[in-house]
């Protein structure tokens, strides 16, 4: 019984370190058909974010939680720099925005070493994160239960922003039919500028929380970015839901074949099992059905 | 103007093509390269080969395959088994086996004892598996970006399944330290000159192979698939079938590559294989014209060129470089360098279209 | 040789509870230039798509003996069922005989496929003189005026073989002239085919239509030739209730007047 729980428990918590890591792509790329392997280094800013405000302020816990805004503040600014200058360009070639971050990516990882150096650093949790929590069954990780919350709290908040504000409209507007939310007089392009730094944003603070797990490199993002894609594109796009579901399907689903086989073969097995889910489904968990033949 | 001379023509460009690449690769090459650099070009010559493969599949294909690195270390692994058991001798272990495993030859290495399963499979095993994938994928209509991530979380676990395998695979070290290859000797010189000509004329028959696919029905073929997949559909043809034949033979290519860059690197490892070289062997194809025939495989040695002379002494500097590249050559020369010529062309060429639009009614 | 036929019946298709197709039942035959008409959204489209294999129905789709849906939409275009789609959709980076020449080859061999195309096709050579693009033959598709591209497709579907053609606005966004042309174009291929020509633009309807079938809502209205749909009460209610074109006015005030 415990073993199940644990187990249980490493796959939600892994999940929700996904689920942070795909939340964010799941509106740009789920929505705006956008791939951006830089996401991948926004997560990277926003864990460097923490450690330079660890750097100035020296209690642990404020600065996690000025940090969570700033690092949303930080991911959100240079995704939409990076839409400004190079994605608004090139919406018409999904393929090629790819190669395009990817290229980004690359710049940002070496801007961090250079800036940063090479070697990990690391941020302190509070003292309240370091902890284990008795659960009754089980004892688990604080911090793992503080993102678990944080992952919850920023889909619901996501959630309630997309369907409550005007803004939150305006987007879901867009991605059911861009041409036909531009003839009513919705700002497309705004529109996009705004869903790529919420997008980027998630990121940073994704970013935040995994300074909680572990310590932090440059390329600290290319860890997260494969897997946080495989999210997105099992959860189906168009909605938020299917990522959450898929987030935390691989999650569980990572932990229980890790604790049945190695964690290597696990990865391959989750894979596996990926690929097969599309045959049955192609468009994921759920999808926007659409007219066109694309 | 008729098309003969037209179709005439295009073939001699690129016979010249090959007669040149051919002069370049087996004569001058060999005549000015110190044993080293000859040595050197025979690796960019290996990307080359994964190069004309991607061109292949994504420049004609519309396949963006983020996981080549996976068929090329399916290759490439496969030879290194072939040649570590080859240099422990008959019944032998090889040294890593004794330092790291159980000291026993795993039941799934034995088979690449023999040099003909070895040549078969650095084929035939590369191919098998983009089959498999391809027939999967291709047939559910997963495309696009969803193939690209696919093909991308395909090299991420295969890599991560390589360094998990310490006793069995070499892990993260990989496997190194050949001594000879097919019997000859690694070290003398002249095998190792031999080994640069193997590759060099592997590339022009990989470019043959390749050219003659692009003049041919299933040429035209494929480029429809890649712009109107649905289109082709109803005209009675199943594009999985025409996608998945493009990238079995870019798997192929790839794996024959990995083979050839065992015996002349003398190391295959999971960082030759994960997501990063994966990624890394499509700037040299974007660089040099994705839907060109010779520009993946000049790209592609251009680049790796390029690498070597300035990461080594400026690594900062490649890498900011090697995005920028990216950057630029995607977002604003989608073509590579080969449209330069062709877009001044074609803007002078733009103009009269209308005026000739009006003729040709239905007789 | 017996004359071939197209037999709906009782076609439905759904989305997600929404029936676009609901239950219809029609028979084409050969040399019966037939127009599908109907308001937006009456499921026109839809039809087409659930005959060539694209949305998922239920009901009978028979093409003389051969039941045609849960059939794949590659294998239902071998059976000689073509269409074309409200938006061009040829291949612009090819040249128009490529264009063609595909089309054509749906039933070649690995060997054929593998090499180069020696000489044209007589079957693409006569599509090129039959839809006027013989002097264009070496163009890119891309290129190509509007209606052309709309002819091309028609000649893709003549050296697929296609016995019934299935036509999504053929004319839509064509000139006087071009929509006469494609008229009489289509009057000459469908001698010895079976054409559903889906169209919004009535007066190239009542020039060419043999006869028509009218789509509401998912459901058939009404069917028979041009002067008794337009006769239909039906019909005009329909058409009255969607867009006030002027001719409908002028039907209002006809009635009215009675």
């Amino acid at each position: 019984m415990e073993a199940l729980v644990n187990q249980l428990f490493a796959g939600l918590s892994l999940g929700s370190v996904l689920l942070l890591a795909a939340l964010g792509l799941a509106l740009t790329f789920g929505q705006m058909g956008v791939i951006n392997m830089a996401h991948g280094e926004f997560i990277m800013a926003g864990a460097y974010t923490a450690y330079v405000v660890q750097g100035a302020i020296s209690d642990a816990g404020v600065s996690l939680f000025v940090s969570i805004p700033l690092g949303f503040l930080v991911g959100g600014l240079m995704g939409v720099a990076l839409e400004a200058t190079l994605l608004r360009r090139m919406y018409h070639r999904p393929l090629d925005t790819l190669l395009v971050t990817w290229g980004v990516a690359l710049i940002l990882q070496q801007l961090a070493r250079d800036i940063f150096g090479a070697p990990n650093v690391e941020v302190r949790a509070p003292g309240w994160l370091s902890g284990s929590v008795d659960l009754g069954v089980t004892q688990v990780p604080s911090a793992r239960l503080f993102i678990l919350a944080l992952s919850i709290a920023a889909v619901v908040g996501l959630g309630v922003v997309l369907r409550t504000t005007p803004l939150g409209r305006r987007i879901r507007g867009v991605v059911q039919n861009r041409d036909l939310a531009e003839t009513v007089g919705i700002s497309t392009r705004s529109t996009d500028r705004l869903t790529f730094f919420i997008g980027s944003g998630l990121a940073g603070v994704a970013g935040v929380a995994l300074t909680l797990l572990g310590s932090t490199g440059p390329t600290l993002g290319t860890n997260y970015i494969v897997d946080a894609f495989l999210v997105v594109v099992a959860g189906g796009i168009g909605q938020i839901k299917g990522s959450v579901i898929a987030a935390f399907a691989l999650g569980v689903l990572q932990a229980a074949f890790e604790y049945s086989t190695t964690a290597s073969i696990a990865k391959v097995l989750v894979f596996v099992v990926i690929v097969v889910f599309l045959q049955i489904r192609p468009q994921g968990i759920f999808s926007v059905r659409t007219r066109s033949l694309v | 103007m008729s098309a003969i001379p037209a179709r005439l023509k295009g073939n001699t460009g690129v016979l010249l093509g090959f007669v040149v690449g051919a002069l370049a690769l087996l004569v001058l090459a060999p005549a000015v390269l110190s044993d080293f650099r000859l040595s050197l070009l025979g690796r960019f010559v290996c990307y080359a080969i994964v190069a004309v493969g991607i061109g292949l599949a994504w420049g004609r294909g519309g396949m963006l395959t983020l996981g080549q690195g996976v068929f090329f270390g399916l290759g490439a692994y496969v030879m290194a088994m072939h040649m570590k058991l080859d240099d422990a001798g008959p019944g032998g272990v090889p040294d890593f086996m004794q330092l790291y495993g159980s000291g026993e030859v795993p039941g799934w290495w034995e088979p690449f004892r023999s040099p003909v399963v070895t040549l078969v499979s650095v084929i035939a095993i590369p191919a098998l598996v983009a089959l498999v994938l391809g027939t999967a994928i291709f047939r559910r209509r997963v495309r696009g970006a969803y193939f690209a991530i696919l093909s991308q979380a395909l090299a991420a676990a295969f890599a991560i399944l390589l360094i998990g395998q310490q006793a069995t695979i070499g892990g993260t070290n990989g496997l190194n330290g050949f001594r000879s290859f097919f019997g000859f000797n690694l070290f003398d010189p002249v095998n190792k000159r031999m080994l640069f000509y193997l590759a060099a004329v592997t590339l022009l028959v990989v470019l043959l192979i390749v050219w003659q696919l692009y003049r041919s029905r299933y040429g035209e073929l494929l480029v429809a698939v890649r712009d109107q997949e649905e289109r082709v559909r109803f005209l009675g043809y199943d594009p999985a079938t025409v996608k998945t034949v493009a990238y079995v033979l870019a798997a192929a290519m790839a794996g024959v590559a990995g083979a050839l860059f065992v015996p002349i690197v003398g190391i295959i490892s999971p960082a030759n294989v994960g997501v990063v070289p994966s990624i890394a062997f499509l700037i040299g194809v974007a660089i040099g014209g994705r839907t060109t025939l010779f520009g993946p495989a000049l790209g592609a040695i251009a680049v790796a060129w390029a690498q070597t002379t300035f990461s080594e002494s400026f690594p900062s500097f490649w890498t900011y470089f090697q995005g920028a590249l990216f950057v630029f050559v995607v977002a604003f020369l989608p073509g590579g360098l080969a449209s330069v010529g062709g877009l001044l062309r074609r803007r002078k060429a733009i103009e009269p279209a209308p005026v000739v639009a009006k003729e040709g009614a239905p007789a | 040789m017996n004359a071939d036929y197209l037999e709906l019946s009782d076609v439905r298709v759904s989305f997600d509870g929404f029936l676009a197709v609901d239950g219809v039942s029609m028979t084409v035959l050969q040399g019966d230039l037939r127009f599908l008409i109907g308001p937006n959204g009456a499921g026109k489209t839809t039809l087409v798509d659930a005959i060539t294999g694209l949305a998922p129905a239920t009901g009978s789709v028979r093409f003389g003996r051969t039941e045609l849906l849960g059939r794949k939409v590659h294998r239902i275009a071998r059976l000689g069922i073509g269409r074309t789609f409200q938006t061009a959709s040829v291949f612009e980076e090819l040249t128009v005989l490529q264009n063609l020449d595909i089309a054509a080859g749906a039933g070649r061999g690995p060997l054929t496929l593998l090499r180069a195309r020696s000489a044209v096709p007589d079957a693409v050579a006569e599509a090129l003189e039959t839809v006027g693009l013989s002097a264009r033959r070496d163009e890119k598709a891309g290129v190509l005026a509007h209606g052309q591209k709309q002819w091309l497709e028609i000649g893709m579907l003549l050296v697929q073989n296609s016995r019934v053609l299935l036509l999504d606005e053929p004319v839509a966004g064509m000139s006087g002239e071009e929509r006469e042309q494609t008229g009489e174009l289509l009057r000459r291929v469908g001698a010895e085919r079976t054409v559903v020509v889906v169209e919004h633009d009535m007066d190239f309807m009542r020039t060419f239509a043999d006869s028509v079938t009218v789509l509401h809502a998912g459901k058939v209205l009404s069917e028979g030739t041009v002067a008794q749909v337009q006769a239909d009460e039906g019909v005009q209610e329909v058409y009255l209730g969607e867009a006030a074109t002027r001719k409908a006015l002028a039907a209002v005030a006809e009635q009215e007047g009675e």
